[in-house]
């Protein structure tokens, strides 16, 4: 998409479409010529593997859709009823509630990808809130599906996050009654929960596109952070086809693998028993909690005393995503070449995992059982409670400073000019030791134009065929 | 990297030490050795009829099993499975033993309500006409439908089967309301009901004992049923049968889904290493 298009209409067919629609140029320039960077390692197989989980989560929502009811007192039955009746119904309902989970183990791992390699600053700002707003659709289409089941936990956590819409001030009752279709969740809440989960998935793909599409413009972000200039294209990228269609499909392999461990011996690991139980209005669980890819949020949610203050700081910290591209004040993209920044990186990881387990456990419950502390305001020292919000401000402490403060104080490494610097003194190898590359600019500047073509390639990759 | 490592050491401990302070709670089920556990597992299918028996002479007085049909007992892989007969709806056994069942209709003739003799595509009729009946005949407590019941419950199986030979006579202390019952291995809290001798009651909260109180009687007593392969019906067989059968019952394509996982796993296995090389082949020229 970026650049000049290197399709050449080959058959008569191709001329003739090229000139009226130029759609395989476009698959072509996107999917088979497109430059990448020849560095790239296996976190950014992602992409691609998030892509064929969306593709998976639309063909078995579709057919999971013609056989579900979307009424308070058939739809559990008829989930059950896809698992016994329905030919490979079994397979079709596993992949796809799996499939959720996996969604989700993909995008934290491609969204931590971005952060570490700084893929989201300038010129990639907005495959970035792309990447954002996908985030925030994917946690609405998931949280709307888990509803549909019908299930104890669907019913109360339907019941609990709708209700925070309700702590808002004048309005929230207001706006709780028109979405819940009346004053409680039932059945008109849950026939729109399923036309809007059926919805949203489109939106996603929608956005896929676009994400995609602004990629392409800058192209990849790389382990060594720089950006390869135009001159430089033919030595420090190789094709898309077939160099990372054959790496993407391995990596996309090897996860189904671990999908499949999930769907087939293990389907309901992932979720909560109280699920199977048919929902019941009467009957509170004893322990509601959401499914474990919002647990850190969860968690956020419920470390505030006032309500409404809760819901501002689970979206904050959502919104907060979307402003990190001018949240981090340093110019140096990757953090192979920031080691403070790296620290405080890995730290935000175990700061968000232990957010996730706080989200799973009670608040009052000791975190050290045994110890004996004093109240601090509303709660024990040792608790739950107390800990989320140590992990909490944390979370909000990497944003809004360690990112900002970070990139005025910290002397990064010497960046490579280019990533075949790199590349080509040790192959795969960390770049960590970039030190005989101190200079910032690199000697070889030729002038535009002098193409593509002409350039003395240094270890030119193996086109195809 | 040492941050890092303390964090995490500090989250095992977390982890590890959290059930421990888990008030009352209930004990943890009993491990049996199912023979459907494991990736190669499979359903033993006297096991099954077995508990069939079990839950038709014992449990289906008070439980449904709503989702369950005669024809699904002759199924692959279920209880009744005969290979002669593919079709389950023409299996002989599902069709006598619905033809003994009667099932609630209405008459096509006059519309009165009528009992008839079941067919392989009726579900297994629920004991109750309604839920006010069900909890009428049981104290006010709803039986539960067990259609889904080991999927519905920590522990599956094995928590059925300890349930059911988790009676154990009440500790001395401990006020068993009339019309429940004390199981350790039924999750509650009884710290409200535990006065032990001699105990001063600030401190009795910690030696409350694990379990709750549940409605259902002890519902298994020796040689209740007799099994017709003559497996000794002591209430350990029952309830480990029964465990296997409501196992079944929550999820009759089990096998099925296991078998097909296998052949999965070997495709993608194989598919990955064949993707692998070409990976290692179109890249061996190219520094990265």
């Amino acid at each position: 998409m970026s650049g000049h298009s290197t399709y050449i209409p080959k058959s008569g067919f191709e001329k003739w479409l090229d000139a009226r629609l130029p759609i395989i140029r476009l698959g072509y320039d996107a999917m088979v010529d497109y430059p990448t960077p020849r560095n790239l390692n296996y976190w950014w197989t992602f992409g691609g593997i998030l892509t064929v989980l969306l593709l998976t989560q639309i063909v078995t929502g579709v057919v999971l859709a013609m056989h579900y009811t979307a009424h308070v007192d058939h739809a559990f039955a008829s989930v059950e009823r896809i698992m016994r009746d329905v030919n490979y119904g079994w397979m079709i309902r596993y992949i796809h509630s799996n499939g959720a989970s996996m969604f989700f183990i993909a995008t934290y791992i491609h969204m931590f990808r971005g952060l570490y390699y700084g893929s989201y600053k300038a010129p990639r700002e907005v495959i970035w809130l792309l990447g954002c707003i996908l985030f925030f659709l994917l946690i609405a289409t998931a949280f709307l599906g888990y509803v549909l089941p019908w299930g104890q936990m669907s019913f109360h956590g339907a019941a609990v996050i709708t209700n925070l819409i309700g702590a808002v001030p004048v309005v929230g009752g207001s706006i709780l009654t028109w979405l819940q279709g009346g004053f409680a969740i039932d059945n008109p809440t849950l026939s729109r929960f399923f036309a809007l989960h059926y919805l949203m998935p489109f939106m996603i793909a929608g956005v896929v596109g676009l994400h995609i599409w602004a990629l392409h413009v800058p192209g990849n972000n790389n382990p060594v952070g720089v950006l390869i200039p135009q001159d430089l294209q033919r030595r420090d990228t190789v094709p898309f086809h077939p160099y990372y269609t054959v790496k993407d499909g391995f990596a996309i392999i090897v996860f189904l693998i671990m999908f499949s461990v999930f769907v087939f011996f293990n389907p309901n690991a992932l979720g909560h028993a109280d699920n199977y139980i048919p929902a019941n209005p009467l009957v509170t669980p004893a322990h509601i909690v959401p499914e474990w890819y919002l647990l850190p949020f969860y968690a956020m949610l419920r470390a505030v005393p006032d309500k409404f203050g809760g819901v501002i700081v689970m979206f904050a910290s959502i919104a907060v995503i979307f402003a990190l591209p001018w949240l981090d004040t340093s110019k140096v993209r990757s953090n192979r070449y920031r080691p403070v920044a790296k620290q405080f990186f890995w730290l935000f990881v175990v700061t968000t995992l232990v957010l996730g387990y706080c989200g799973g456990q009670l608040p009052d419950q000791p975190v050290i059982p045994g110890v004996e502390t004093f109240t601090l305001f509303d709660g024990q020292l040792n608790s739950y409670l107390w800990l989320t919000r140590l992990f909490t401000l944390m979370y909000f402490a990497y944003f809004l400073v360690v990112l900002p403060l970070l990139g005025l104080k910290e002397t990064p490494l010497p960046v490579p000019p280019t990533i075949s610097a790199p590349v080509l003194s040790h192959a795969g190898g960390d770049g960590g030791d970039g030190g005989a590359y101190g200079g910032s600019t690199h000697g070889g500047v030729v002038k535009p134009g002098a193409g593509y073509a002409g350039r003395p390639a240094v270890a030119e990759p193996e086109r195809r065929g | 990297m040492r941050k890092l490592i303390t964090a995490v050491a500090a989250a095992v401990a977390c982890l590890t030490a959290a059930p421990a302070l888990a008030a009352g709670g209930a004990e943890h089920p009993k491990d049996v050795k199912y023979s459907f556990e494991g990736p190669f597992g499979r359903f033993d299918q006297a096991q099954l009829q077995r508990g069939f028996k079990v839950y038709q002479e014992v449990c289906a007085s008070c439980h449904s099993t709503n989702l369950v049909a005669y024809r699904h007992l002759a199924m692959r892989n279920a209880p009744f499975w005969d290979e002669n007969y593919p079709n389950p709806n023409e299996s002989p056994y599902a069709r006598t033993i619905a033809a003994a069942a009667q099932i609630p209709d209405i008459d096509s003739e006059t519309g009165d309500a009528i009992l008839r003799p079941g067919t392989v595509a009726d579900r297994i009729p629920n004991p109750y006409p309604n839920e006010a009946a069900a909890r009428g005949a049981n104290g006010g407590a709803l039986p539960p439908d067990l259609s889904v019941i080991t999927k519905a419950r920590h522990g599956g199986a094995d928590y059925i089967y300890s349930l059911l030979i988790g009676y154990p006579n009440p500790p001395r202390g401990l006020t068993v309301p009339a019309g429940q019952y004390y199981n350790k291995y039924y999750a509650g809290d009884l710290s409200s009901y535990w006065a032990p001798a001699g105990v001063d009651p600030e401190e009795a909260h910690e030696s409350v004992p694990k379990g709750g109180f549940l409605a259902m009687p002890p519902p298994l007593r020796e040689g209740q049923v007799t099994f017709d392969d003559g497996t000794p019906s002591t209430v350990n067989n029952m309830a480990r049968d029964v465990g296997a059968y409501l196992q079944w019952v929550t999820e009759p394509k089990l096998i099925e889904r296991k078998q097909t996982g296998l052949a999965v796993i070997i495709y993608l296995t194989l598919f990955a290493g064949l993707v692998y090389a070409s990976y290692r082949r179109i890249w061996r020229n190219v520094a990265h």
